[in-house]
This record gives structure tokens, C-alpha cells and sequence, in this order.
């Protein structure tokens, strides 16, 4: 029992659950981006391994961390542009079409890494994002440490909650977003064209999805090594399913789901005698029981998945 | 009169189809015109290109003296046209508010005015007399409601012309009656309206002007004061064509009883306590609204799913295992109520479709092997006694006509001599010509001494076929009155839920 | 513009499309490798060079395309049916550690060596299909999509190999290395061709296409599977019984990717480790959609893409070209396929 408070009270578990929530929160809400318009995404994956990657060679050579971290949300927007042309106006198969994203994207990541880096025993690292304190706020004891001494992209994860929250339900633009996904008919009767805006926000989801990655490389390790997304991006798919495509919802699912991941690496090293891998496994097997718990109860875009032409119903 | 809109010349091929030829129609301020034709006549292609939907291939569209330009919707909405759309074009899981405003505001401002949206909304439906919460869910709403929240997208639009397509399509009569007489206070407040519809009843009533197309081509236009059922009748087919008349019936033993069925659920209305008996050799006709029970009482006997109470008894025996072999084994014949959904699957061969409800049967499998020789003999003798153009044995099937889809289906069913027919919506869609095929094929069951339950929400169809006829409301069946005492305004009543004549009928009859 | 589906999708055109979605994924391919400074031609005459120009190479390039052939089937069963198995990785990694497992039983090394091949096999595939239906049942009685089921015990799959192979079933002979025990030698597949790594279980994987086409097309089965994919709700009004159809789609399609695994400890390697597998679960996937989705097809998509992986390691080393050049052209066949299959079907209108 004491090992669980030793656990539960140290700031580090908190803070590192924000930490390892950062890209699971961006990729999530560019799931739910996607989603929310219509189009599943399981490039996700492949979009994030290319973030890591391009957001890392980026900064190795010789750009700023920031300059980083928009690069991978220019390629992961270029990812997302060839999805959403494959799936908006051509009508592909959304999961063989997001499937094909992912293993194209994260070979092609691979590639492009061994061309500039050639193998070498040592991977070459670049100095991450280091925590930057909020003056005041971060002085607040315990509270402070958790909440306002995080990198940069945390902070920035946070804030694009709110935006997209007010976005998706405040404005004009979040209205039709959400309309797109739920009926395109519609939204084309009332003169806005679906398509076009379908691909506008698989890009920008797509985009998060890349700065997602890049968080991965430049601020949680600081090299890229292949398989290192090692699946985050299909649990940010099951995220948005137990978020019930909601934002807000998406922020406590990854911070849930981070806890668990920060809870169990501490309880690996605390416990004795429990093999380390059922650890590992436990945030795969969450997911999955996410999934069970919202099947049935989450509210899913109507046309999730229903590609849409003109005249054809 | 000021003239408000103008078609002029419009043509529109889709391949070797020419969905619109050389159309023009117009509208004057405060008109209503109707928009007659058959399925297939061109009237949706034409409002789609008007709404720009569709860009035509040649023509022009003029609103208020003005060229619209083409294949654009947005240009339509600002000019002033709005679109009333048959299949409601409508987000369920969004508010009415939501649905309304989509699209109406700069859609990159800020900030959404919800509080001035929810107030010219409110404003509308009192002045037009089109109740309904701005912030219910659409998914709560009922079909009539639905409807108002479509027309009420157009007004709130700023829409001077409306154009509605099919309106009355899932209307109960009294809630039509109701939606034309909203129309025509929408036409004193300076309205103009086009509706598009086959009903020559509602046609005659609704309207000051009838256009009626036919292949794509404009074949007459008259006052409607001034012109007749019969006459539009004709103009719209074309020729005369006289559905099959029904001889007397001679009805046998009872071959299928439903007694006390009830059930939840299961992609449509529930049903609640359903009673009904059908004899050999008679029609029984269920007639009622869509969305009443239908569906789920047609699936029920086709063998999609037992009923959570009541017994359904075949020949007298109740049935115990609810699944399609059964069914058809007991020598029950189903006539699906989509085609296209539910009675073929559009990518596989014809074959293939013609066999598969029947793949377990000797006939077509041994030993989980498909007797594919004897499948294709089969279909290619359906082809030909049933008079399938277009199709072959191994063409996917999504290549045939309506018409020619339903007479294969109807060739399957047959084929295999089924004692019972349950035949939902059987000519829903067909032109003229294919429904009187249908009916006959239908009456020829019936003459050779199958028990025909048909299930239809056209008022003809079910007065020309049936020999009683009951109606379906909320999931419960009404007693069945004699065809030759039923009109019109008795099975609306009837629909409508006021069982009282027809109960008077029964007892009459018992006596 | 718009695109308008074709009435009769002409023959010549289908049957050409995955020749033009391969030529368009090598072209562009060949610009990365234009970009990395060596001549494409070259680098593609080295790639057909290493996989054929040799008898060692030509029985690396089948040994590679046999896994391959498998998982591919089993993507190509599932898809057919809609079933969206994309746990290919992880059926092959329990059928690995199943046939492993199963054959550590003493009974199994005392029979004759015919029966414990057999047995073996069919070991393998069992726990393929174990890992499957798990998430078909979560998809029937929870309505679970199956997508990211499946995606995610791959990765749990992986960790169940390795706590097996670090515990219950490591080799204590292999310093410590996390590899499991080696399976008996009445458990190995014999060799097809002296001397290489080539073994028989080419031919079964052979003989697997060839009955699974014959499944797909003369059977009962196969029609309601086809039928069940193509419209659910028509099969059901024919009477097509969605969730046994499911069920058994699921048996075939997790028993070929546990199959594979089997296949590749019993002919290959010997034994398990978590390296056993160069993502051939993902790789049957594309296979089968460049087979679009016929089990004969899946076959020579299979000799295509072990052509790149075997051919591109011999030409990474002669050109130092990064040998994932493999890995991005057969990821880009796949896009390049699924767009030509859509130019088959469908016409382009103004």
C-alpha cells in the first residue's frame, strides 16, 4: 500500500503524465478532427513516425525547436493532403487507405533517416525542449510543479483543446465541420461544399497528428529511432471513440490513459516478481476495454466512413 | 404578374440518358405549379439543376430577371430559390437550431449568433405556423416535424421561391392537407412555390398550374381549373394503361394467422398486439403511413426475427424457428420492401442473386458445394419467363432497371411456387407500365390460391389488389374491412387511427 | 469533375491495373532513389539481379514470398467479408508461439514425423484464430469495431511472445538471449532445394491459395461470405447467417496468419523470437489489395514483394541505398493500387 502513495504523491508521476499525455492529446484531437468530418484516419500512425522524424532533422540540422515542431505540422498536413485526396474525392477505402498512409509514411520515414543519418552505433541526439516555468504559477507548491513547469508543445496542447473545443461548437466554420460529418447532403444544400472542407480538416488534423510525433523527438527523447510511435497513434484512435468526439473528453482520455502509462513504469521498478511486459501491455489492453465501455453509448458521426458524391445517395 | 423564375431550354444527358430535353417552365409571384411525372420522368435532375446540383448541359436558369450561374447552390440560395429535398437532407444527431444555421453565416467569423439565429427561427414558425423546438434533437423529431424544420431552413434563408420534391412522400393525408394549406398562406405573403409529385389527387387540389413531364420532355402544361384527373392521367404515361382489374376472390382455408404478435425494436416501429388472418386465394391489404410497423411486420413473416409475444401460425402450425430457410421452406414467398437495399446485392451476378435465398436447397448445393449449372439454368429460365430485359447470368445486377430488378425478384419468389406471398411495397418506384406487371403477377398468385399479405402505403394499389384491407398505425393492426366498401376517405380515416367504422363493419360482417 | 462508375468495367483494364499501380509505385520510387544519388535502373536491375540472378537468391526471394503468401490470404479472406483483419502480425506471432508450445509437449518429438508436422500445423493456426475471434467477438456482442482491435493486440501479441520467451519457454542453452526452445526435429519441414532455406512449406502455402480460391468460389460458404461483405443487410434477407458467416471467415483468415508463423519456426528459424517477423502481418495486406483480393493473385503479389525485400537488401549493399526503399515501394503499390483499381471502375467527367 505505501508503494501506492510513494507512487501517487511524487510531483514526477504527475508531471510526467502530462508529459507523456502531450502527443497522445495532439494526435487524439487530430483523430477527432478527421473524424469529426467524416474521414477516419489510421494514418495516424505512420503521420506521427514521420513528425518524429522530420520534426528531429529538422532541429539536428541546425533549425530551432519551434521550426521543428512546424515542419512536422507542414509534413504531417502533406500526409494528410494525400489521404484526403485519396478518400474525399475519390471515395477510397478509408482503412486500407489510412493503412497504406502509415506503412508509406513510416518507411519512407525510415528511408529518408538512414539517407541523412547513416547508421552509426550511437544515435545522434539534439538538445530537446527543456520545461519552461510559468513566472508565479509555477511556484504554487506541488500544483505548480504538475501544471506550469512543462515544455512548450505541452503547453500548446492544452491551449488547442480550448481552441478546438470552441471551434467545433462556437463558430460558424465548427458547425459546418460538424455537419460534414454528419450529413454531407445537407451541408452541400446549403451551399458549402463538402469535400472541400473535408480535406481542409483531415490536413490540419493530420498536421496535429505530425506535431504529435515531433513532441516524441524533441521534447520526450531527443533522437528518433524506427518504431519509437510504437503504436500511440491507434490508441489515439480508441481515445476518440471514448471520448465520444468530444474535445474536452479527449483531453481526459489522454490524461487518463497517461496516468496508467506513468503509474505502471513506476510500478514495474516498485514491484517485484510481475513480469515487466504485462506492464506494457496494460496500456494496449485499456484501450481496448475504452473501447467495450463507449461502443455502444458514444454518439458516432453519421457519415463516419461514408464517402460522399454528388447526386449519389 | 411578375414572373419570378424561368427555365429556359434545359437539357441534361447522364451517358446515353437524356435525364432533361429542352425543358423551359416558369413561375409567376404568389403560384403554386405542380410538377408532374412518372419515376424516371426527369422532374428531380431538373430542380437539382435549378438548385445547382446539377450543371446542365445546355439552358439558362433566370430568377427575378437574373441568370443564375450554373452548378452552384450557394448562388441559388442567395438568389433567393430553396429546396424542400424528398430525402430530408437533415443531421440527426444535431440540434433544429444547429441544422437551420448551418451554412448561413460567414464561416469564418468568430463567433456563431446563436441568440439572433434562434430568434429569426422562433419568429419563422410563428408566422408561418410551423411549430417546433429550435433545440430539440433532429433524431427526437417525427417525420412531420422533420419536414417543417426543412422548409423552415429554406424561409430562414430568406427563400422568395420553394421548391419542394415530393413533399407528401411520408405524410399522413390529414398532415398533408395541413402542409398545403401552409403553402398557400406561404403564396399570400408572396411566395411562389413549385412541388414535384406523381398523385394526381393532390395535384388537382394543391395546385394553380400543372407542367407535366414525361421522359425528360415538357408534354403539356395546363390551368389546373381547367383540365381533369383522366387528362393529366394520360399526359403523364403517356398512353393509357390500365392496371389488371381483380376478379372474385374465393377464398380458401386460413393458411397464415397472426395472433397477439408483439415486437421492439429491430430497425423500425415496434409492433403491439397484432392479429390478422389470411386465407388462401385473397389479398389482404395493410395500408399505412411509413415509419407505422410496417417494416418490422414484414420481416417478422419473412423470417428475420421472432416476435417477443404472440404466436405466428403457418397452415395452422405455429411457427417455432424464425430464420429464412424456414420460412421458405414453409412455402412463404418474400417480396422485400427495397430492392435495392435489401432484396439484391448490386455487385454479385444475377445468378447469384436469384439462388442465394434458396443455396441451402438441394436444388442448388450438395454437400455445401453450389450446383452452379443448375443455378444458372434456373436464372436463365426466370429471365425468360419473366421477361428480364437487360439482364444476363453473369452481369452484376446493379445494371438492371427497377422494373426489371423487381421482375426478377418476383421470378425468384415465384419460382418457387410459394402457398403465401408477403409482398411489401412491391411497386414502389416503377413506372406505370411495371406496376401493372407487378399487379399481375401478383393476381395470378392469388388466382392460383396463395394467400397474398400486401403491405403497400399507395392507396391504389391497395383498394385495386386487396380483397379486405386493414391499417397500420403505431404498430397496431385495425380490423380489415371489405375492399368493396372501402373509399378513400374511410382508410384515411382508418390510417389516422379512428378504428370505430371499420370495427362496426366487423361486427356487421361477424353477425 | 466527376467521376462516374462504368457499367462494364472493362477486362483489359482490370487485369492491367496492378501492372500499372506497380510500374507507378516504382517510378516513383525511383525518384527517392534518383534523390540518393545512384541510378534507379541500375538499382532496380540489382534488385531483379539479387532475387533472381541466383540460386541462393531465387530460394531467399520464395523462403521470403511463402510467409507472405499466407498473411496475404488471410487479409484477402477477411476483406472480402469486410472484416477488417488487420491483426495479421499478431495471428503470426501466436501461431509461431503456438506450433513452439505445442511442440514442447515430450508426446509430440515421438511421432512419426508426418503427424507431427501435421499436428503442429494445425496448432499453429488454432492459436491464430484464438487471436482473432477475440476481437470478432467484441465486434458481435459489443459492436467494437475490429480495426483498432485488432491493431492493438498486435502489439499485445508481441509482449505475450516476449514474456513466454523470457519465461516459461526460453532457452536456457541460448546465453540468455530471449529466444524460445527449438521445436523438435519431427517438427521441422523438410528442405525443398539442397542446401538453401527453401522449404515445403512453399507448397503449402500454395496448396492454401488454391483451396481458398476454390472455398471462395464453388462453395456454399463463399458466396455467403461474399454476399455477407457486399451488402449485410440483403444477405440477411436471403438468410445468410451474418455471424456464423463471420465466424468461420475469421477461423480461415487467423488460421492462415497463424499458419504462417507455424510455418515460418517450423521451416525457418527453428524457434521464437520477437524479431521473427519483418512485419509480414502488415505486408499481407497490401499483398492481398495488389491481389485485389483473389487468392491466386495474392500469389504472385507475394513473389513481388519478397522480389523487393530480398532483391533491395543485395542492391542497399552494392549502391548504399537504405534497403527501406523495399518497404516505401511496396507501401506505395498499395496507394497506387487502390487508385487504379478506382480508374477501372470508374470514368472521369468533366
Amino acid at each position: 500500500m505505501s508503494v501506492l502513495f510513494d507512487i501517487l504523491g511524487a510531483v514526477g508521476m504527475w508531471e510526467a503524465m502530462l508529459r507523456i499525455g502531450t502527443p497522445l492529446i495532439l494526435g487524439t484531437l487530430g483523430v477527432l478532427l478527421c473524424e469529426r468530418v467524416g474521414v477516419l484516419n489510421l494514418g495516424i500512425e505512420g503521420i506521427m513516425t514521420f513528425g518524429a522524424m522530420v520534426g528531429w532533422l529538422t532541429v539536428f540540422s541546425g533549425a530551432d525547436l519551434w521550426t521543428g515542431m512546424l515542419v512536422a505540422g507542414l509534413g504531417g498536413a502533406a500526409f494528410g493532403l494525400l489521404h484526403a485526396l485519396l478518400t474525399v474525392p475519390l471515395g477510397l477505402s478509408q482503412h486500407v487507405t489510412g493503412l497504406g498512409i502509415t506503412l508509406f509514411a513510416s518507411s519512407f520515414s525510415y528511408y529518408v533517416f538512414r539517407l541523412a543519418i547513416p547508421t552509426s552505433s550511437q544515435p545522434p541526439t539534439v538538445e530537446p525542449f527543456r520545461p519552461a516555468d510559468i513566472p508565479v504559477l509555477s511556484d504554487i507548491p506541488f500544483l505548480g510543479q504538475v501544471l506550469f513547469s512543462q515544455t512548450g508543445p505541452t503547453y500548446l496542447a492544452l491551449v488547442l483543446v480550448v481552441v478546438l473545443a470552441w471551434v467545433l461548437y462556437r463558430t460558424p466554420l465548427g458547425l459546418a465541420l460538424r455537419m460534414a460529418g454528419e450529413n454531407p447532403h445537407a451541408l452541400d444544400a446549403q451551399g458549402i461544399d463538402p469535400i472541400r472542407l473535408r480535406i481542409g480538416a483531415i490536413m490540419a488534423g493530420s498536421a496535429l497528428m505530425g506535431m504529435g510525433g515531433a513532441f516524441l523527438t524533441l521534447a520526450a527523447f531527443n533522437s528518433f529511432f524506427p518504431t519509437m510511435v510504437q503504436g500511440r497513434g491507434w490508441i489515439c484512435v480508441a481515445l476518440v471513440v471514448f471520448a465520444s468526439w468530444k474535445p474536452a473528453r479527449a483531453l481526459l482520455g489522454a490524461l487518463l490513459f497517461a496516468f496508467f502509462d506513468a503509474f505502471q513504469l513506476r510500478l514495474q521498478t516498485a514491484v517485484e516478481g510481475v513480469p515487466y511486459q504485462l506492464f506494457l501491455m496494460l496500456p494496449y489492453l485499456l484501450s481496448i476495454v475504452a473501447l467495450i465501455v463507449m461502443a455502444r453509448r458514444a454518439r458516432v458521426p453519421q457519415a463516419l466512413m461514408q464517402p460522399y458524391r454528388r447526386g449519389e445517395r | 404578374m411578375t414572373r419570378v423564375l424561368e427555365l429556359t431550354g434545359i437539357t441534361k444527358r447522364f451517358g446515353a440518358l437524356a435525364a432533361n430535353e429542352d425543358v423551359s417552365l416558369h413561375l409567376d409571384r404568389g403560384e403554386i405549379v405542380a410538377l408532374l411525372g412518372e419515376n424516371g420522368a426527369g422532374k428531380t435532375t431538373l430542380m437539382s439543376i435549378l438548385f445547382g446540383h446539377y450543371t446542365a448541359d445546355s439552358g439558362l436558369v433566370k430568377v427575378e430577371g437574373r441568370e443564375l450561374p450554373p452548378g452552384r447552390s450557394r448562388a441559388a440560395i442567395q438568389a433567393g430559390v430553396g429546396m424542400v429535398h424528398q430525402h430530408f437532407a437533415l443531421a440527426p444527431n444535431l440540434t433544429v437550431l444547429d441544422n437551420v444555421m448551418t451554412g448561413t453565416e460567414r464561416l469564418w467569423s468568430p463567433r456563431s449568433a446563436r441568440a439572433a439565429g434562434r430568434a429569426k427561427l422562433v419568429a419563422l414558425s410563428e408566422r408561418f405556423g410551423l411549430r417546433v423546438d429550435p433545440d430539440a434533437l433532429v433524431a427526437d423529431l417525427s417525420v412531420g416535424e422533420c419536414q417543417r424544420v426543412e422548409i423552415l431552413k429554406a424561409l430562414y434563408n430568406d427563400a422568395r421561391i420553394l421548391i419542394l420534391d415530393e413533399p407528401t412522400a411520408v405524410l399522413t393525408a390529414q398532415e398533408a392537407e395541413g402542409l398545403f394549406a401552409t403553402l398557400r398562406q406561404m403564396t399570400a405573403e408572396g411566395l411562389s412555390l413549385i412541388f414535384i409529385s406523381h398523385k394526381l389527387h393532390e395535384v388537382m387540389s394543391a395546385s394553380d398550374r400543372v407542367v407535366v413531364l414525361r421522359r425528360g420532355r415538357v408534354v403539356a402544361e395546363r390551368r389546373t381549373a381547367e383540365t381533369s384527373r383522366a387528362e393529366l392521367a394520360e399526359l403523364m404515361v403517356g398512353r393509357k394503361v390500365e392496371r389488371p382489374a381483380r376478379p372474385p376472390a374465393t377464398p380458401g382455408k386460413v393458411l397464415l394467422e397472426g395472433v397477439d404478435l408483439s415486437l421492439a425494436g429491430h430497425g423500425g416501429a415496434s409492433l403491439h398486439g397484432v392479429s390478422f388472418r389470411l386465407r388462401a386465394g385473397e389479398t389482404l391489404g395493410v395500408i399505412g403511413v411509413s415509419g407505422n410497423g410496417q417494416t418490422t411486420l414484414a420481416g417478422l413473416v419473412s423470417g428475420l426475427y421472432p416476435p417477443d409475444a404472440g404466436e405466428l401460425l403457418v397452415d395452422g402450425q405455429a411457427v417455432r424457428v424464425f430464420d429464412v430457410p424456414h420460412a421458405i421452406a414453409a412455402g412463404i414467398g418474400r417480396i422485400p420492401e427495397d430492392r435495392n437495399a435489401e432484396g439484391t446485392i448490386g455487385d454479385m451476378s444475377t445468378w447469384e442473386n436469384t439462388v442465394l435465398e434458396r443455396i441451402w436447397s438441394p436444388r442448388f448445393s450438395r454437400r455445401g458445394m453450389v450446383r452452379r449449372g443448375a443455378a444458372r439454368r434456373a436464372t436463365e429460365e426466370i429471365i425468360r419467363d419473366y421477361d428480364v430485359r437487360g439482364a444476363s447470368v453473369d452481369g452484376r445486377i446493379r445494371l438492371l432497371s427497377g422494373g426489371n430488378m423487381q421482375k426478377l425478384i418476383l421470378g425468384r419468389v415465384l419460382d418457387a411456387g410459394p402457398d403465401i406471398l408477403v409482398a411489401a411495397q412491391p411497386s414502389r418506384g416503377l413506372d406505370e407500365g411495371a406496376i401493372a406487371g407487378v399487379h399481375e403477377r401478383l393476381l395470378e398468385a392469388r388466382g392460383r390460391g396463395a394467400g397474398v399479405l400486401l403491405i403497400s402505403e399507395d392507396l391504389d394499389e391497395v383498394i385495386g389488389l386487396s380483397d379486405r384491407i386493414c391499417a397500420i398505425v403505431g404498430g397496431r393492426l385495425s380490423p380489415a374491412i371489405p375492399a368493396d366498401r372501402a373509399d378513400a376517405r374511410m382508410l384515411g380515416l382508418m390510417m389516422a387511427g379512428d378504428w370505430s367504422a371499420a370495427e362496426q363493419m366487423e361486427r356487421a360482417d361477424a353477425v | 469533375m466527376r467521376f462516374e462508375r462504368r457499367d462494364h468495367p472493362s477486362a483489359l483494364l482490370t487485369v492491367l491495373a496492378p501492372v500499372g499501380a506497380v510500374l507507378a509505385a516504382l517510378l516513383v520510387a525511383g525518384v527517392l532513389i534518383a534523390i540518393a544519388g545512384a541510378n534507379p535502373l541500375r538499382a532496380y536491375g540489382l534488385i531483379l539481379k539479387g532475387a533472381f540472378g541466383s540460386r541462393l537468391g531465387l530460394s531467399e526471394m520464395l523462403t521470403r514470398a511463402t510467409p507472405l503468401i499466407l498473411t496475404g490470404l488471410a487479409a484477402a479472406v477477411a476483406f472480402r467479408a469486410r472484416l477488417w483483419n488487420i491483426g495479421g502480425e499478431g495471428q503470426f506471432y501466436l501461431g509461431a508461439l503456438g506450433v513452439t508450445a505445442f511442440a514442447m509437449v515430450p508426446a509430440v518429438a515421438a511421432l512419426p514425423g508426418p503427424v507431427a508436422v501435421v499436428l503442429c500445423l494445425m496448432a499453429g493456426a488454432v492459436a491464430g484464430m484464438v487471436l482473432l475471434l477475440v476481437p470478432l467477438a467484441l465486434r458481435l456482442r459489443f459492436g467494437v469495431d475490429e480495426v483498432v482491435t485488432t491493431l492493438l493486440l498486435n502489439f499485445v501479441a508481441v509482449l505475450f511472445v516476449s514474456l513466454m520467451i523470457e519465461g516459461a519457454m526460453k532457452d536456457p542453452l541460448a546465453f540468455g538471449w530471449p529466444q524460445s526452445v527449438p521445436v523438435p526435429d519431427a517438427a521441422v519441414l523438410p528442405k525443398l532445394m539442397a542446401r538453401t532455406r527453401l522449404h515445403i512449406g512453399l507448397l503449402i502455402a500454395l496448396a492454401m491459395a488454391v483451396l481458398v480460391w476454390w472455398l471462395q468460389a464453388r462453395t456454399v460458404f463463399g458466396i455467403r461470405a461474399r454476399a455477407a461483405g457486399l451488402n449485410p443487410r440483403a444477405a440477411a434477407f436471403a438468410g445468410v447467417p451474418l455471424g456464423r458467416t463471420l465466424v468461420m471467415v475469421a477461423c480461415l483468415s487467423g488460421g492462415l496468419a497463424g499458419l504462417a508463423g507455424a510455418i515460418e519456426v517450423m521451416g525457418v528459424k527453428g524457434y521464437v523470437t520477437t524479431d521473427l517477423s519483418p512485419n509480414y502481418g502488415y505486408s499481407g495486406i497490401v499483398i492481398a489489395m495488389l491481389a485485389n483480393l483473389n487468392p491466386l493473385g495474392v500469389i504472385a503479389a507475394a513473389v513481388f514483394s519478397a522480389v523487393m525485400f530480398v532483391g533491395a537488401d543485395s542492391m542497399s549493399r552494392a549502391l548504399s541505398i537504405p534497403s527501406y526503399i523495399a518497404d516505401v515501394t511496396v507501401a506505395l503499390s498499395l496507394l497506387t493500387m487502390l487508385v487504379a483499381i478506382f480508374l477501372a471502375q470508374y470514368r472521369i467527367r468533366r
